[in-house]
Protein backbone atom coordinates (compact mmCIF):
# COMPACT_ATOMS: atom_id res chain seq x y z
CA UNK A 1 0.00 0.00 0.00
CA UNK A 2 1.75 3.54 -1.09
CA UNK A 3 1.57 6.08 1.34
CA UNK A 4 -1.09 7.84 -0.33
CA UNK A 5 -3.44 5.30 -0.32
CA UNK A 6 -2.88 4.58 3.25
CA UNK A 7 -3.94 8.15 3.56
CA UNK A 8 -7.14 7.60 2.25
CA UNK A 9 -8.15 4.59 4.48
CA UNK A 10 -7.92 6.20 7.32
CA UNK A 11 -9.67 9.38 6.49
CA UNK A 12 -12.45 6.89 5.30
CA UNK A 13 -11.87 5.34 8.82
CA UNK A 14 -12.20 8.24 10.61
CA UNK A 15 -15.50 9.42 8.43
CA UNK A 16 -16.93 5.85 9.13
CA UNK A 17 -16.61 6.07 12.98
CA UNK A 18 -17.94 9.66 13.29
CA UNK A 19 -20.05 8.72 11.20
CA UNK A 20 -21.22 5.61 13.79
CA UNK A 21 -21.63 7.74 16.50
CA UNK A 22 -23.96 10.45 15.02
CA UNK A 23 -26.28 7.42 13.64
CA UNK A 24 -26.16 6.08 17.48
CA UNK A 25 -26.89 9.40 18.39
CA UNK A 26 -29.51 9.97 16.06
CA UNK A 27 -31.22 6.17 16.81
CA UNK A 28 -31.53 7.28 20.27
CA UNK A 29 -33.38 10.30 19.50
CA UNK A 30 -35.81 8.66 17.11
CA UNK A 31 -36.75 5.94 19.99
CA UNK A 32 -37.55 8.61 22.81
CA UNK A 33 -39.61 10.36 20.73
CA UNK A 34 -41.20 6.55 19.39
CA UNK A 35 -41.51 5.49 22.69
CA UNK A 36 -42.75 9.42 24.06
CA UNK A 37 -45.00 10.77 21.73
CA UNK A 38 -47.68 8.11 21.96
CA UNK A 39 -48.66 9.69 25.77
CA UNK A 40 -50.10 12.72 23.63
CA UNK A 41 -52.84 10.65 22.30
CA UNK A 42 -53.84 10.83 25.53
CA UNK A 43 -53.09 14.41 27.35
CA UNK A 44 -52.53 17.72 25.03
CA UNK A 45 -48.94 19.02 25.40
CA UNK A 46 -50.44 21.82 27.41
CA UNK A 47 -51.96 19.95 29.67
CA UNK A 48 -48.60 17.70 30.24
CA UNK A 49 -46.41 20.51 30.42
CA UNK A 50 -48.56 22.79 32.44
CA UNK A 51 -50.40 20.38 34.26
CA UNK A 52 -49.81 20.56 38.42
CA UNK A 53 -50.77 16.63 38.96
CA UNK A 54 -48.70 14.02 38.64
CA UNK A 55 -50.52 10.85 39.49
CA UNK A 56 -48.96 8.03 37.06
CA UNK A 57 -50.14 4.67 38.77
CA UNK A 58 -53.47 6.07 39.71
CA UNK A 59 -57.01 5.57 37.66
CA UNK A 60 -57.70 7.90 35.72
CA UNK A 61 -54.09 9.02 35.85
CA UNK A 62 -52.88 12.03 36.12
CA UNK A 63 -49.74 12.79 33.65
CA UNK A 64 -48.45 16.81 34.75
CA UNK A 65 -45.45 17.75 35.02
CA UNK A 66 -44.87 21.15 35.81
CA UNK A 67 -44.27 20.63 39.80
CA UNK A 68 -41.37 18.14 38.40
CA UNK A 69 -40.03 21.10 35.40
CA UNK A 70 -40.42 23.99 38.39
CA UNK A 71 -38.23 21.42 40.43
CA UNK A 72 -35.61 21.23 37.57
CA UNK A 73 -35.12 24.52 36.98
CA UNK A 74 -35.54 25.62 40.69
CA UNK A 75 -32.46 23.45 41.55
CA UNK A 76 -30.71 24.74 38.45
CA UNK A 77 -31.19 28.33 39.07
CA UNK A 78 -29.81 28.27 42.75
CA UNK A 79 -26.57 26.18 41.72
CA UNK A 80 -26.03 28.20 39.62
CA UNK A 81 -26.02 31.10 41.49
CA UNK A 82 -23.31 29.41 43.72
CA UNK A 83 -21.42 27.93 41.15
CA UNK A 84 -20.83 30.23 38.66
CA UNK A 85 -18.63 33.05 40.81
CA UNK A 86 -17.27 30.14 42.44
CA UNK A 87 -16.48 28.32 38.64
CA UNK A 88 -15.64 31.92 37.07
CA UNK A 89 -13.69 33.49 40.14
CA UNK A 90 -11.55 30.19 40.99
CA UNK A 91 -10.92 29.90 37.00
CA UNK A 92 -9.57 33.45 36.94
CA UNK A 93 -7.27 32.61 40.08
CA UNK A 94 -5.89 29.95 38.84
CA UNK A 95 -4.90 31.63 34.97
CA UNK A 96 -4.30 34.58 35.81
CA UNK A 97 -2.78 35.56 39.88
CA UNK A 98 -1.79 31.79 41.35
CA UNK A 99 1.78 31.33 41.25
CA UNK A 100 2.85 28.16 39.09
CA UNK A 101 3.17 25.53 42.07
CA UNK A 102 0.07 26.47 43.54
CA UNK A 103 -1.64 26.93 40.39
CA UNK A 104 -0.60 22.97 39.68
CA UNK A 105 -2.21 22.18 42.32
CA UNK A 106 -5.28 23.65 42.52
CA UNK A 107 -6.18 22.52 38.63
CA UNK A 108 -5.57 18.86 39.58
CA UNK A 109 -8.14 19.29 42.66
CA UNK A 110 -10.36 20.98 40.29
CA UNK A 111 -10.30 18.26 38.14
CA UNK A 112 -10.47 15.54 40.73
CA UNK A 113 -14.12 17.39 41.98
CA UNK A 114 -15.06 16.72 38.66
CA UNK A 115 -14.19 12.66 38.61
CA UNK A 116 -15.82 12.27 42.00
CA UNK A 117 -19.24 9.73 41.00
CA UNK A 118 -22.65 11.51 41.62
CA UNK A 119 -23.44 9.15 43.95
CA UNK A 120 -20.61 9.25 46.30
CA UNK A 121 -21.51 13.01 46.22
CA UNK A 122 -25.41 12.26 46.59
CA UNK A 123 -24.91 10.04 49.51
CA UNK A 124 -22.69 12.31 51.06
CA UNK A 125 -25.69 14.78 51.05
CA UNK A 126 -28.19 12.04 52.18
CA UNK A 127 -26.41 10.97 55.53
CA UNK A 128 -24.10 14.44 56.40
CA UNK A 129 -25.74 17.39 54.89
CA UNK A 130 -29.31 16.40 55.43
CA UNK A 131 -28.96 15.65 58.90
CA UNK A 132 -27.27 18.88 59.39
CA UNK A 133 -29.44 20.93 57.63
CA UNK A 134 -32.36 19.83 59.65
CA UNK A 135 -30.51 20.58 62.68
CA UNK A 136 -28.88 23.54 62.22
CA UNK A 137 -32.16 25.20 60.87
CA UNK A 138 -34.69 23.12 62.91
CA UNK A 139 -36.23 22.10 59.64
CA UNK A 140 -39.08 19.20 59.18
CA UNK A 141 -36.46 17.97 56.26
CA UNK A 142 -32.92 18.61 55.18
CA UNK A 143 -33.76 16.65 51.47
CA UNK A 144 -34.33 19.67 49.94
CA UNK A 145 -33.62 22.37 47.24
CA UNK A 146 -30.66 23.70 49.37
CA UNK A 147 -29.35 20.33 49.82
CA UNK A 148 -29.40 19.21 46.27
CA UNK A 149 -28.01 22.97 44.88
CA UNK A 150 -25.33 22.92 46.98
CA UNK A 151 -24.68 19.93 45.45
CA UNK A 152 -25.65 20.47 41.98
CA UNK A 153 -22.99 23.12 42.25
CA UNK A 154 -19.82 21.32 43.39
CA UNK A 155 -20.93 19.17 40.07
CA UNK A 156 -21.19 22.12 37.92
CA UNK A 157 -17.98 24.17 39.49
CA UNK A 158 -15.29 21.83 37.86
CA UNK A 159 -16.88 22.87 34.38
CA UNK A 160 -17.38 26.19 34.90
CA UNK A 161 -13.90 26.56 36.14
CA UNK A 162 -11.90 24.28 33.56
CA UNK A 163 -14.01 26.23 30.41
CA UNK A 164 -13.30 29.39 31.59
CA UNK A 165 -9.48 28.59 32.29
CA UNK A 166 -9.53 27.63 28.93
CA UNK A 167 -10.92 31.27 27.53
CA UNK A 168 -8.94 33.36 29.70
CA UNK A 169 -5.71 31.79 28.78
CA UNK A 170 -6.37 32.26 24.99
CA UNK A 171 -6.79 36.29 26.01
CA UNK A 172 -3.15 37.25 24.00
CA UNK A 173 -0.42 38.31 26.23
CA UNK A 174 -0.68 41.57 23.81
CA UNK A 175 -3.72 42.93 25.63
CA UNK A 176 -2.46 42.66 29.27
CA UNK A 177 1.26 43.98 28.30
CA UNK A 178 -0.65 46.77 26.62
CA UNK A 179 -2.93 47.11 29.50
CA UNK A 180 -0.04 47.41 32.00
CA UNK A 181 2.05 49.93 29.55
CA UNK A 182 -1.19 52.43 29.84
CA UNK A 183 -0.63 51.70 33.42
CA UNK A 184 -3.10 49.87 34.80
CA UNK A 185 -3.08 47.60 37.74
CA UNK A 186 -3.44 43.98 38.08
CA UNK A 187 -6.82 44.24 39.08
CA UNK A 188 -8.03 46.85 36.45
CA UNK A 189 -6.30 44.90 33.73
CA UNK A 190 -8.42 41.46 34.94
CA UNK A 191 -11.70 42.80 35.63
CA UNK A 192 -11.42 45.31 32.10
CA UNK A 193 -9.19 43.65 29.79
CA UNK A 194 -9.15 39.81 30.26
CA UNK A 195 -12.74 39.25 31.59
CA UNK A 196 -14.13 41.10 28.60
CA UNK A 197 -11.91 39.61 26.44
CA UNK A 198 -12.44 36.23 27.61
CA UNK A 199 -16.48 36.82 27.93
CA UNK A 200 -17.65 34.34 25.37
CA UNK A 201 -15.53 31.42 26.77
CA UNK A 202 -16.79 32.27 30.03
CA UNK A 203 -20.56 32.16 29.35
CA UNK A 204 -20.00 29.07 27.41
CA UNK A 205 -18.37 27.85 30.33
CA UNK A 206 -21.50 29.08 32.98
CA UNK A 207 -24.17 27.54 30.66
CA UNK A 208 -22.59 24.17 30.06
CA UNK A 209 -22.04 24.04 33.31
CA UNK A 210 -26.23 24.83 34.17
CA UNK A 211 -26.47 21.65 31.26
CA UNK A 212 -24.86 19.84 33.86
CA UNK A 213 -26.56 20.51 36.37
CA UNK A 214 -29.82 20.44 35.10
CA UNK A 215 -29.22 16.88 33.43
CA UNK A 216 -28.02 15.38 36.48
CA UNK A 217 -30.22 12.63 37.86
CA UNK A 218 -28.33 10.65 40.94
CA UNK A 219 -27.91 13.85 42.86
CA UNK A 220 -31.26 14.93 42.76
CA UNK A 221 -32.75 11.46 42.79
CA UNK A 222 -31.19 11.01 46.13
CA UNK A 223 -30.79 14.42 48.00
CA UNK A 224 -34.02 16.73 46.74
CA UNK A 225 -36.58 14.99 48.62
CA UNK A 226 -38.83 13.78 45.51
CA UNK A 227 -42.10 15.72 46.44
CA UNK A 228 -44.35 16.22 42.73
CA UNK A 229 -45.45 19.36 44.47
CA UNK A 230 -44.31 23.23 43.43
CA UNK A 231 -42.16 24.30 46.25
CA UNK A 232 -43.25 27.01 48.38
CA UNK A 233 -40.02 27.75 49.56
CA UNK A 234 -36.10 26.87 49.29
CA UNK A 235 -35.94 24.27 52.13
CA UNK A 236 -39.07 22.64 50.25
CA UNK A 237 -38.20 18.70 48.69
CA UNK A 238 -38.96 19.19 45.00
CA UNK A 239 -38.59 16.06 42.40
CA UNK A 240 -36.67 16.96 39.50
CA UNK A 241 -37.57 15.29 36.42
CA UNK A 242 -34.29 13.33 36.21
CA UNK A 243 -35.22 11.80 39.37
CA UNK A 244 -38.79 10.69 38.50
CA UNK A 245 -37.58 9.44 35.21
CA UNK A 246 -35.37 7.05 37.71
CA UNK A 247 -37.61 6.49 40.34
CA UNK A 248 -40.28 5.41 38.38
CA UNK A 249 -38.94 3.48 35.20
CA UNK A 250 -38.00 0.59 37.04
CA UNK A 251 -41.57 -0.47 37.93
CA UNK A 252 -43.65 1.48 34.34
CA UNK A 253 -45.51 -1.14 32.99
CA UNK A 254 -44.33 -1.84 29.45
CA UNK A 255 -45.73 0.92 27.45
CA UNK A 256 -48.27 2.23 29.25
CA UNK A 257 -49.41 5.03 29.73
CA UNK A 258 -46.80 6.13 32.37
CA UNK A 259 -44.25 5.08 30.46
CA UNK A 260 -45.02 6.65 27.18
CA UNK A 261 -44.91 10.31 29.80
CA UNK A 262 -41.85 9.15 31.30
CA UNK A 263 -40.37 9.34 27.96
CA UNK A 264 -42.11 12.39 26.78
CA UNK A 265 -40.66 13.47 30.07
CA UNK A 266 -37.22 12.51 28.98
CA UNK A 267 -38.42 14.96 25.29
CA UNK A 268 -38.83 17.84 27.54
CA UNK A 269 -35.58 17.55 29.19
CA UNK A 270 -34.07 17.00 26.19
CA UNK A 271 -35.61 19.81 24.65
CA UNK A 272 -33.72 22.30 27.55
CA UNK A 273 -30.67 20.79 27.73
CA UNK A 274 -30.41 21.08 23.83
CA UNK A 275 -31.91 25.09 24.03
CA UNK A 276 -28.65 25.36 27.07
CA UNK A 277 -26.48 23.88 24.14
CA UNK A 278 -27.73 25.70 21.35
CA UNK A 279 -27.28 29.35 23.40
CA UNK A 280 -24.09 28.23 24.29
CA UNK A 281 -23.38 28.08 21.03
CA UNK A 282 -25.05 30.93 19.82
CA UNK A 283 -23.21 33.32 22.34
CA UNK A 284 -19.59 31.59 21.08
CA UNK A 285 -20.37 32.10 17.76
CA UNK A 286 -21.84 36.00 18.51
CA UNK A 287 -19.48 37.45 20.78
CA UNK A 288 -16.30 35.49 19.20
CA UNK A 289 -13.20 37.18 19.74
CA UNK A 290 -11.52 37.73 16.22
CA UNK A 291 -7.86 38.45 15.56
CA UNK A 292 -5.37 36.97 18.30
CA UNK A 293 -7.90 36.55 20.68
CA UNK A 294 -9.97 33.82 18.92
CA UNK A 295 -10.22 30.84 20.43
CA UNK B 1 1.14 -6.10 18.59
CA UNK B 2 0.64 -3.49 20.74
CA UNK B 3 -0.61 -4.05 24.75
CA UNK B 4 -4.10 -2.22 24.05
CA UNK B 5 -4.84 -4.48 21.04
CA UNK B 6 -3.75 -7.34 23.06
CA UNK B 7 -5.93 -6.32 25.75
CA UNK B 8 -9.22 -5.70 23.44
CA UNK B 9 -8.17 -9.51 21.92
CA UNK B 10 -7.92 -11.20 25.31
CA UNK B 11 -11.72 -9.48 26.42
CA UNK B 12 -13.63 -10.23 23.29
CA UNK B 13 -12.18 -13.94 23.59
CA UNK B 14 -13.01 -14.40 27.23
CA UNK B 15 -16.76 -13.29 26.25
CA UNK B 16 -17.26 -15.85 23.05
CA UNK B 17 -16.00 -18.26 25.75
CA UNK B 18 -17.96 -17.22 28.32
CA UNK B 19 -20.92 -16.31 26.54
CA UNK B 20 -21.76 -19.88 25.39
CA UNK B 21 -21.55 -21.34 29.08
CA UNK B 22 -24.03 -18.62 30.25
CA UNK B 23 -26.55 -20.05 28.20
CA UNK B 24 -25.82 -23.85 28.84
CA UNK B 25 -28.26 -26.30 30.52
CA UNK B 26 -29.31 -26.07 34.27
CA UNK B 27 -29.54 -22.37 33.77
CA UNK B 28 -32.44 -19.86 35.52
CA UNK B 29 -33.31 -16.36 35.27
CA UNK B 30 -34.86 -14.31 37.95
CA UNK B 31 -35.73 -10.75 37.74
CA UNK B 32 -38.02 -8.30 38.92
CA UNK B 33 -39.60 -7.13 42.70
CA UNK B 34 -36.64 -5.62 44.78
CA UNK B 35 -39.02 -6.52 47.65
CA UNK B 36 -38.61 -10.37 46.54
CA UNK B 37 -34.94 -10.34 45.65
CA UNK B 38 -33.98 -11.11 49.02
CA UNK B 39 -36.13 -14.16 49.29
CA UNK B 40 -34.86 -14.88 45.59
CA UNK B 41 -31.04 -14.71 46.70
CA UNK B 42 -31.56 -16.80 49.69
CA UNK B 43 -33.40 -19.29 48.20
CA UNK B 44 -31.13 -19.57 44.95
CA UNK B 45 -28.32 -19.92 47.23
CA UNK B 46 -29.43 -22.66 48.92
CA UNK B 47 -31.00 -24.30 45.63
CA UNK B 48 -27.42 -23.96 43.73
CA UNK B 49 -25.37 -25.39 46.61
CA UNK B 50 -28.09 -28.83 46.67
CA UNK B 51 -27.65 -28.68 42.85
CA UNK B 52 -24.09 -27.81 41.14
CA UNK B 53 -24.84 -28.07 38.43
CA UNK B 54 -27.55 -25.66 37.93
CA UNK B 55 -26.64 -21.78 37.49
CA UNK B 56 -29.27 -19.09 38.50
CA UNK B 57 -28.79 -15.55 38.15
CA UNK B 58 -31.11 -12.60 39.55
CA UNK B 59 -31.57 -8.88 38.92
CA UNK B 60 -33.72 -6.49 40.75
CA UNK B 61 -35.05 -3.71 38.68
CA UNK B 62 -38.59 -3.87 39.75
CA UNK B 63 -41.79 -5.77 39.32
CA UNK B 64 -42.80 -3.98 35.83
CA UNK B 65 -39.07 -5.13 34.77
CA UNK B 66 -39.52 -8.51 35.65
CA UNK B 67 -43.01 -8.99 33.99
CA UNK B 68 -41.31 -6.85 30.80
CA UNK B 69 -38.63 -9.47 30.62
CA UNK B 70 -41.17 -12.60 30.71
CA UNK B 71 -42.84 -10.68 27.88
CA UNK B 72 -39.62 -10.91 26.34
CA UNK B 73 -38.76 -14.18 27.16
CA UNK B 74 -35.52 -12.91 28.69
CA UNK B 75 -36.30 -14.29 32.33
CA UNK B 76 -37.28 -18.08 33.50
CA UNK B 77 -39.22 -16.10 36.51
CA UNK B 78 -40.64 -12.67 36.77
CA UNK B 79 -40.49 -11.28 40.56
CA UNK B 80 -43.57 -9.11 41.39
CA UNK B 81 -45.06 -7.96 44.81
CA UNK B 82 -48.28 -7.22 42.79
CA UNK B 83 -50.68 -9.04 41.04
CA UNK B 84 -49.87 -8.68 36.97
CA UNK B 85 -52.09 -6.16 35.96
CA UNK B 86 -55.35 -7.10 33.21
CA UNK B 87 -53.56 -4.96 30.49
CA UNK B 88 -49.79 -6.52 31.10
CA UNK B 89 -51.90 -10.29 31.01
CA UNK B 90 -53.11 -8.98 27.15
CA UNK B 91 -49.51 -8.10 26.23
CA UNK B 92 -48.10 -11.23 27.59
CA UNK B 93 -50.69 -13.48 25.61
CA UNK B 94 -50.51 -11.40 22.28
CA UNK B 95 -46.36 -12.51 22.77
CA UNK B 96 -47.55 -15.85 23.45
CA UNK B 97 -46.46 -15.89 26.60
CA UNK B 98 -48.66 -17.15 29.58
CA UNK B 99 -48.29 -15.64 33.00
CA UNK B 100 -48.70 -18.27 36.04
CA UNK B 101 -48.53 -17.25 39.34
CA UNK B 102 -46.95 -18.71 42.25
CA UNK B 103 -47.52 -17.11 45.39
CA UNK B 104 -44.54 -17.90 47.57
CA UNK B 105 -44.50 -15.38 50.65
CA UNK B 106 -47.04 -12.94 52.08
CA UNK B 107 -45.10 -9.56 52.69
CA UNK B 108 -46.84 -7.71 55.48
CA UNK B 109 -46.17 -3.41 55.38
CA UNK B 110 -45.32 -1.49 58.50
CA UNK B 111 -45.38 2.22 59.23
CA UNK B 112 -42.05 3.46 60.78
CA UNK B 113 -41.35 6.72 62.80
CA UNK B 114 -38.37 7.93 64.19
CA UNK B 115 -37.73 6.44 67.98
CA UNK B 116 -37.56 9.14 69.58
CA UNK B 117 -41.28 9.89 67.93
CA UNK B 118 -44.08 9.48 70.99
CA UNK B 119 -46.51 8.07 68.74
CA UNK B 120 -46.33 4.24 68.63
CA UNK B 121 -50.28 3.37 67.14
CA UNK B 122 -51.97 4.31 64.45
CA UNK B 123 -55.35 3.67 62.91
CA UNK B 124 -55.52 2.53 59.27
CA UNK B 125 -57.87 5.88 59.13
CA UNK B 126 -55.30 7.90 61.02
CA UNK B 127 -52.91 6.41 58.40
CA UNK B 128 -54.89 6.99 55.09
CA UNK B 129 -55.62 11.09 56.28
CA UNK B 130 -51.73 11.64 57.00
CA UNK B 131 -50.80 10.29 53.90
CA UNK B 132 -53.89 12.35 52.14
CA UNK B 133 -52.39 15.15 53.74
CA UNK B 134 -55.52 16.05 55.63
CA UNK B 135 -53.57 14.91 59.22
CA UNK B 136 -50.18 17.07 59.09
CA UNK B 137 -49.17 17.68 62.45
CA UNK B 138 -48.09 15.00 64.94
CA UNK B 139 -49.97 16.59 67.85
CA UNK B 140 -53.24 15.61 65.89
CA UNK B 141 -52.04 12.20 66.74
CA UNK B 142 -51.11 12.03 70.17
CA UNK B 143 -47.42 13.00 69.09
CA UNK B 144 -45.49 16.50 70.00
CA UNK B 145 -46.29 19.40 68.43
CA UNK B 146 -44.37 18.59 65.24
CA UNK B 147 -45.02 18.74 61.39
CA UNK B 148 -45.01 15.05 59.83
CA UNK B 149 -43.35 14.59 56.96
CA UNK B 150 -44.79 12.26 54.87
CA UNK B 151 -42.11 9.62 53.04
CA UNK B 152 -43.30 7.07 50.49
CA UNK B 153 -41.96 5.14 47.66
CA UNK B 154 -41.76 5.78 44.17
CA UNK B 155 -45.32 5.77 42.54
CA UNK B 156 -44.56 2.87 40.45
CA UNK B 157 -43.25 0.85 42.94
CA UNK B 158 -45.24 -2.61 44.00
CA UNK B 159 -45.01 -1.36 47.83
CA UNK B 160 -46.41 1.86 46.99
CA UNK B 161 -49.23 0.68 44.64
CA UNK B 162 -50.23 -2.44 47.84
CA UNK B 163 -49.86 0.53 50.53
CA UNK B 164 -52.37 3.20 48.50
CA UNK B 165 -54.74 0.16 48.07
CA UNK B 166 -54.68 -1.19 51.28
CA UNK B 167 -54.41 1.66 53.22
CA UNK B 168 -55.63 4.84 51.06
CA UNK B 169 -58.42 3.00 49.05
CA UNK B 170 -56.87 4.45 45.71
CA UNK B 171 -56.73 8.07 47.47
CA UNK B 172 -54.01 10.12 45.92
CA UNK B 173 -50.83 10.18 48.79
CA UNK B 174 -50.52 14.52 48.87
CA UNK B 175 -47.90 15.51 46.14
CA UNK B 176 -46.03 16.82 49.32
CA UNK B 177 -44.96 13.63 49.86
CA UNK B 178 -41.50 12.50 49.74
CA UNK B 179 -40.52 9.84 47.56
CA UNK B 180 -37.19 7.34 47.69
CA UNK B 181 -36.58 4.69 45.48
CA UNK B 182 -36.29 1.28 47.60
CA UNK B 183 -37.21 0.25 51.17
CA UNK B 184 -33.49 0.72 52.47
CA UNK B 185 -33.87 4.61 51.50
CA UNK B 186 -37.02 4.91 53.65
CA UNK B 187 -35.18 3.46 56.87
CA UNK B 188 -32.19 5.76 56.40
CA UNK B 189 -34.36 8.72 55.51
CA UNK B 190 -36.76 8.05 58.83
CA UNK B 191 -33.94 7.22 61.06
CA UNK B 192 -32.20 10.57 60.48
CA UNK B 193 -35.60 12.60 60.91
CA UNK B 194 -37.90 12.77 63.74
CA UNK B 195 -40.56 14.47 62.05
CA UNK B 196 -41.17 11.52 59.21
CA UNK B 197 -43.15 8.82 58.51
CA UNK B 198 -42.58 6.20 56.31
CA UNK B 199 -43.48 2.60 55.25
CA UNK B 200 -41.99 -0.33 54.22
CA UNK B 201 -42.00 -4.20 53.63
CA UNK B 202 -41.55 -6.36 57.01
CA UNK B 203 -38.37 -7.74 55.98
CA UNK B 204 -36.56 -4.19 55.76
CA UNK B 205 -37.09 -3.68 59.37
CA UNK B 206 -33.96 -2.96 61.90
CA UNK B 207 -33.19 -1.13 65.07
CA UNK B 208 -32.73 2.44 63.41
CA UNK B 209 -36.40 2.76 63.22
CA UNK B 210 -39.58 2.56 64.93
CA UNK B 211 -42.02 0.25 64.37
CA UNK B 212 -45.78 1.21 64.19
CA UNK B 213 -48.92 -0.80 65.28
CA UNK B 214 -51.69 -0.11 63.23
CA UNK B 215 -54.97 -0.27 64.99
CA UNK B 216 -53.01 -1.65 67.79
CA UNK B 217 -52.55 -4.98 66.03
CA UNK B 218 -48.39 -5.36 65.53
CA UNK B 219 -47.06 -6.65 62.43
CA UNK B 220 -45.35 -9.65 62.73
CA UNK B 221 -45.48 -13.25 61.22
CA UNK B 222 -48.48 -14.54 63.01
CA UNK B 223 -51.10 -11.57 62.29
CA UNK B 224 -49.93 -11.43 58.98
CA UNK B 225 -51.00 -14.74 58.03
CA UNK B 226 -54.27 -14.90 59.84
CA UNK B 227 -54.80 -11.69 58.21
CA UNK B 228 -55.52 -9.37 61.56
CA UNK B 229 -52.67 -7.01 60.36
CA UNK B 230 -54.31 -4.93 57.79
CA UNK B 231 -51.64 -4.12 56.16
CA UNK B 232 -50.82 -7.28 54.37
CA UNK B 233 -50.01 -8.82 50.76
CA UNK B 234 -48.78 -11.82 48.75
CA UNK B 235 -45.84 -12.15 46.56
CA UNK B 236 -46.06 -13.55 43.64
CA UNK B 237 -43.34 -15.62 41.23
CA UNK B 238 -44.41 -15.12 37.64
CA UNK B 239 -43.73 -17.90 34.73
CA UNK B 240 -44.48 -18.89 31.52
CA UNK B 241 -46.50 -21.39 31.62
CA UNK B 242 -46.66 -24.81 33.80
CA UNK B 243 -42.87 -24.14 35.03
CA UNK B 244 -40.08 -26.99 33.93
CA UNK B 245 -37.02 -28.12 34.11
CA UNK B 246 -35.21 -26.12 36.78
CA UNK B 247 -37.22 -23.44 37.03
CA UNK B 248 -39.93 -26.29 37.87
CA UNK B 249 -37.25 -27.39 41.32
CA UNK B 250 -36.70 -24.02 41.69
CA UNK B 251 -39.92 -23.09 42.59
CA UNK B 252 -40.89 -26.42 44.17
CA UNK B 253 -37.63 -26.21 46.28
CA UNK B 254 -39.23 -22.64 47.48
CA UNK B 255 -42.37 -24.17 48.38
CA UNK B 256 -40.86 -26.67 50.03
CA UNK B 257 -40.46 -26.33 53.96
CA UNK B 258 -37.13 -25.45 53.59
CA UNK B 259 -37.57 -22.79 51.15
CA UNK B 260 -40.33 -21.65 53.48
CA UNK B 261 -37.91 -21.76 56.31
CA UNK B 262 -35.91 -19.19 54.21
CA UNK B 263 -38.97 -16.84 53.69
CA UNK B 264 -39.16 -16.79 57.00
CA UNK B 265 -35.62 -15.90 58.10
CA UNK B 266 -35.70 -12.97 55.40
CA UNK B 267 -38.33 -11.18 57.65
CA UNK B 268 -41.57 -12.30 55.25
CA UNK B 269 -44.20 -14.57 56.38
CA UNK B 270 -44.26 -18.04 54.92
CA UNK B 271 -47.55 -19.05 52.95
CA UNK B 272 -47.79 -22.67 54.38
Amino acid sequence: MTRYQKEIVIKNLFFILSLISILILGLIVVFLFREGLPIFREVSVREFIFGREWYPTYSPPAYGIWPLIVGSLIVTLFSSLLAVPLGVLSAVYISEIAPPAIKEILKSIIELLAGLPSVVLGFFGMVIIAPWLQDTFDLPTGLNIVNASVLLAVMAVPTISSISEDALYAVPQDFKEASYALGATKFETIARIIIPAALSGISTAVILGMARAIGETMVVLMVAGGAAAIPESIFDSVRPMPASIAAEMGEAPFRSGHYHALFATGIILFFMTLAFNLIADFIAQKFKEVGSATL
Amino acid sequence: MSRLTKIIITAMLCLLIAAPAALAKGNVVIKGSTTVLPVAQAAAEAYMKLHKDVNISLSGGGSGDGIKALMDKSTDIANSSREMKPKEVEQAKAKGVNPVAHTVAIDAIVPIVHPQNRVRNLSLDQLSQIYQGKIRNWKEVGGENLAIVVISRDSSSGTYESWGHLVLNGARVTPRAQLQASNGAIVQAISKNRYAIGYIGIGYLNKSVQALTVGGVPATAKTALTKQYPIARPLYMYTDGTPKGDTEGFIKFLLSKKGQEIVKKEGFVPVK
